[in-house]
C-alpha cells in the first residue's frame, strides 16, 4: 500500500532489486512521480533555483537576497549554505501540510531516501544535527517537532541547543517581521561542537536559520549550515 | 492527554497538583462513569455544543476546568480514542483496525511511543492519548410540524416508496430504497423526513461524496424552509452549528454520536467506498438506539439483492424514472488490445469513430477510462480530433470549473475516471467506456455510467456503449441489471 494515497501498487522489480539489499519504495510511482527535486543552476548560498527569478536578481553565483544577508555587517557569513531537497511546490505544499498540520507522522518516511542522499551530497559524517525547535505550547499542539524528526532519518548525533523564545507562527509574519523578532535562545549546559547543521523543514526567507546560525557562532560553532526539506 | 487515575478518581494532568503518576488515557483499566448530578448547574452552551458529538478535546472551545467539572458531575464522559489488544489497534473514531493504517511515534504530549490512527487523521489526530469526549445528555427533540414546502406530486410507483419510508421511520426499521438512476430519490423521501420532524425527530444524509452534499443540502433546505438544516464536509463553515436535518459526509459523521433517530446512507455501494467500512461503522455510531435505518442506490451490491430476491431484506423498488421512459440499455463492441494503441499513441478505430461521430453531430459525451494514468494520454490522443476535449479526475483541482465548463457546453467531449459516474447530471449525451473489462468497471459502477443518460424529460435516451477487450461478467450483468429494471417497470405501470 502506498503511504500517501493508500492505493495497492505493485513496486517494479529490477536486476538492482535482486543484487543490492535496496528497500522497496513506501510510495507508488504515481506519487513518487509528484515529488520534484530542485535542480538546474541554483544560488550557491541559499540553493533557490536562478530558473525561477529574474536575471535581474542574479549576482554572479549568488541571489539578492544572498547579497543582501552578505551586505549587512550583522548576517555576514553567519550562515555558510544552506541546502534543500524538493521544490516547494503546490504538491509539497499538500504533503507538508498532511504531515505537520494534520499530523500524519508515517509520511517522514516518504522522505527519506532522498533526505540522506541529498544530505551527504553537500555534508560531511562529522558534523551535529541541530533541528530548529517548536515552542512548548507548539509542540504539545503538533505532538512532534518535524525538523526533529528530519534529522532524526540521518543518523548523525543530534543537539538540542536552542529554544524558542517568540511562538508566533512564522508563516503569519512579514518579511520586515521575521526580521526583526528574537526568536531563539541558547539551552546552557555542557555542549561542544565544531561544524554544526541546522534542520528545518522549510527555507523561505532564511531569517529562521539565519536567527539560528548567530546564535550558534555566538555560542562558539566555527561552521554553522542548514538543510532543509524543501525550498521556496 | 495524560490523567492521573488512583482507582476512583480520573484527573487530567494540568489539573492534577503535579508529581502524580500520569498515563495516557488508553492505558487506564476503566474510565470511571459518574451519575448525573442534579444539584450540579452545567453550562447549556458547553452542552448543546457537544450534544450528539463526539469530539477531541482540541475541537472544544471550553477550558479544561469547565469541561472536567461536567463530567465529574455526569454530563460528559471521557472515551478512548485507541484501543489495543496484543494483536492490534482500533480507532474507536473511525472503527479503523487495518494495521497499515496505524503508525508511532515519540509524542510530545504523553511522553512516550504513542500509536496513532492514520484512517482518520485528517479530522485531527486520534492517538493512544487521545480522549473523545461525549455528552451524556442527549440532544434537544425540537418539533416541526408540517415543514415540507415542496408542492410537487409523485409518481405511483414514487407514492408508494414513499409511503414505505415514512412506515420504516415511524417503526424505527431498515429499509432498502432500491431507486434507478434518475428516478428522483430525493422527492421520494421528503413525506419521510417531514414526518420524522414533525415527530421532533433529528435527520441525517449520509453520503461518501462532497459532490451529493452541495448538490442536495440547496434542495433540501429549500423543501424545509422552516428547519435548521446544515451541510457538513471539509471546510464547512457550519461545523459547529446545531440542526435538526443534518446533510453529512462520512468523514464528518465520525464527529457524531448517538445523535439521530432517523439515517439516511446515500449510494451505500459508491465507489470506491464499497470496500470501506467506515462509512457503516460511523452511521452506526451517529444513530440513536432505536432509529431509522434508509438506504438509497441505484445499485446494490449483489448479496443486497440477492437478500431482497429472497426476502430476508426490506426493500422498495423503483425501477421506472420519474420521466417514465425505459433506460437506455448499454451495447458491448470490442476494441482488441487498446491498452498497446494508446501507448503507442492512438485508439482502437471504432472508439474514433464512436468519438468522431458525436463530435460530428455536436453530441456532448462523456469517455470513461479505468485509471488516472491512462487519463491524459487519452485525452491527448483525442484533443488531436478537439482541442477542446479535455481529461478530469478525482485529485483534479480544477475538477469543478472542468465540470462547470462541460454543463455550460464549452467542451464537447470529458475523457474521466469513475468519479463522474454519479451526481453529475448533464442533459443530452452519450457515454462510452474504454477497457470495461477493468476491475474498476464493477456492475454497480456500468450500471451507474449508464445511467448518466437520458435524464432529462426532453432528451430521454441515447447512446451507452462499452468498449471492451474481452466481456466480463460484470458487464453481462450490468446489462441485465438494466433490463430487469426496465421489465419491471413496464409490468409495474408501463413505460412510455
Amino acid at each position: 500500500m502506498c503511504l500517501l494515497c493508500h492505493q495497492r501498487y505493485e513496486p517494479k522489480l529490477g536486476w538492482g532489486d535482486f543484487l543490492t539489499v535496496k528497500q522497496t519504495d513506501v510510495l507508488c510511482e504515481m506519487c513518487r512521480r509528484s515529488f520534484s527535486l530542485l535542480d538546474g543552476e541554483r544560488c550557491h548560498r541559499c540553493d533557490r533555483p536562478f530558473s525561477q527569478m529574474a536575471e535581474s536578481y542574479r549576482h554572479g553565483d549568488i541571489c539578492t537576497d544572498c547579497l543582501r544577508w552578505q551586505q549587512a555587517d550583522e548576517w555576514r557569513d553567519v550562515l555558510t549554505k544552506n541546502r534543500s531537497v524538493y521544490v516547494y511546490d503546490e504538491w509539497m505544499k499538500d504533503v507538508v501540510a498532511r504531515w505537520k498540520f494534520r499530523g500524519d507522522y508515517a509520511l517522514v518516511e516518504a522522505f527519506r531516501t532522498d533526505v540522506c542522499r541529498e544530505f551527504f551530497r553537500h555534508f560531511s559524517k562529522n558534523v551535529v544535527l541541530v533541528p530548529i525547535p517548536l515552542s512548548k505550547k507548539r509542540l504539545y499542539e503538533r505532538g512532534f517537532n518535524q525538523a526533529k524528526a528530519l534529522a532524526e532519518l540521518l543518523s548523525l548525533p543530534i543537539v538540542d541547543v536552542l529554544e524558542r523564545v517568540d511562538s508566533e507562527k512564522q508563516s503569519k509574519k512579514t518579511k520586515i517581521e521575521r526580521l526583526r523578532t528574537v526568536q531563539f535562545r541558547l539551552c546552557t549546559g555542557e555542549w561542544r561542537c565544531d561544524q554544526c547543521v541546522l534542520i528545518d523543514d522549510l527555507y523561505t526567507t532564511g531569517s529562521t536559520v539565519y536567527h539560528a546560525a548567530r546564535l550558534l557562532k555566538q555560542g562558539g560553532v566555527r561552521d554553522v549550515s542548514s538543510f532543509t526539506l524543501a525550498r521556496a | 492527554m495524560r490523567f492521573m487515575y488512583d482507582g476512583t478518581n480520573l484527573v487530567p494532568e494540568p489539573l492534577t497538583a503535579g508529581g502524580e503518576k500520569v498515563v495516557p488515557i488508553s492505558r487506564v483499566a476503566t474510565i470511571p462513569i459518574y451519575e448525573l448530578n442534579p444539584h450540579f448547574s452545567p453550562s447549556s452552551e458547553l452542552l448543546s455544543f457537544l450534544a450528539g458529538r463526539q469530539l477531541l478535546l482540541d475541537e472544544l472551545p471550553f477550558s479544561l476546568e469547565q469541561l472536567h467539572s461536567h463530567y465529574e458531575n455526569g454530563y460528559v464522559s471521557y472515551q478512548k480514542g485507541i484501543i489495543s489488544t496484543t494483536q492490534r489497534h482500533r480507532c474507536l473514531r473511525c472503527g479503523n483496525d487495518a494495521p497499515h493504517l496505524f503508525a508511532s511515534f515519540f509524542c510530545a504530549r504523553c511522553e512516550t511511543i504513542c500509536t496513532y490512527c492514520r484512517k482518520c487523521v485528517t479530522m485531527g489526530r486520534v492517538s493512544e492519548c487521545t480522549p473523545l469526549v461525549v455528552s451524556n445528555v442527549p440532544p434537544e427533540r425540537v418539533v416541526y410540524p408540517h415543514s415540507l414546502a415542496w408542492t410537487g406530486t409523485l409518481s405511483n410507483a414514487q407514492q408508494q416508496a414513499a409511503d414505505a419510508v415514512v412506515q420504516a421511520i415511524e417503526q424505527h426499521a431498515e429499509l432498502l430504497v432500491w431507486a434507478v438512476c434518475g428516478a428522483g430519490k430525493t422527492e421520494i423521501l421528503f413525506p419521510g423526513i417531514q414526518r420524522a420532524l414533525a415527530r421532533g425527530d433529528r435527520v441525517c444524509f449520509a453520503t461518501p461524496r462532497t459532490d451529493v452534499v452541495l448538490e442536495l443540502a440547496p434542495r433540501l433546505k429549500q423543501a424545509f424552509p422552516s428547519v435548521p438544516t446544515i451541510a457538513l464536509y471539509g471546510g464547512s463553515e457550519e461545523r459547529n452549528k446545531q440542526g435538526s436535518l443534518v446533510i453529512a459526509t462520512t468523514h464528518q459523521l465520525l464527529r457524531f454520536y448517538h445523535s439521530f433517530d432517523v439515517m439516511i446512507i446515500d449510494e451505500v455501494d459508491a465507489f470506491p467506498y464499497s470496500v470501506e467500512p467506515m462509512l457503516a461503522y460511523a452511521a452506526e455510531k451517529a444513530r440513536k438506539e432505536p432509529s431509522a435505518l434508509l438506504y438509497v442506490t441505484a445499485t446494490p451490491k449483489e448479496d443486497w439483492q440477492r437478500d431482497v430476491r429472497q426476502g430476508r431484506r426490506t426493500a422498495v423498488t423503483i425501477p421506472a424514472r420519474y420521466h417514465g421512459y425505459p433506460l437506455p440499455v448499454p451495447t458491448l463492441e470490442w476494441c482488441g488490445n487498446w491498452r498497446k494503441k494508446v501507448t503507442r499513441g492512438t485508439l482502437p478505430q471504432n472508439v474514433l469513430t464512436w468519438v468522431k461521430k458525436r463530435l460530428d453531430e455536436k453530441k456532448q459525451a462523456f469517455l470513461f477510462v479505468p485509471h488516472v494514468e491512462l487519463l491524459e494520454k487519452v485525452a491527448a490522443i483525442l484533443q488531436r480530433l478537439d482541442h477542446r476535449i479535455v481529461g478530469v479526475h478525482a485529485e483534479d483541482n480544477a475538477r469543478k470549473e472542468k465540470v462547470q465548463s462541460f454543463r455550460e457546453g464549452n467542451i464537447p467531449l470529458l475523457v474521466t475516471t469513475t468519479i463522474l459516474e454519479r451526481g453529475v447530471i448533464v442533459p443530452n449525451i452519450d457515454v462510452a467506456v474504454l477497457g470495461a473489462e477493468d476491475d474498476v468497471f464493477t456492475e454497480g459502477a456500468l450500471v451507474q455510467i449508464a445511467g448518466r443518460v437520458g435524464r432529462s424529460a426532453q432528451y430521454p435516451g441515447g447512446d451507452v456503449r462499452f468498449f471492451h477487450f474481452g466481456k466480463t461478467k460484470a458487464m453481462v450483468k450490468a446489462i441485465r441489471h438494466i433490463r430487469q429494471m426496465n421489465d419491471e417497470a413496464r409490468q409495474k405501470e408501463g413505460l412510455r
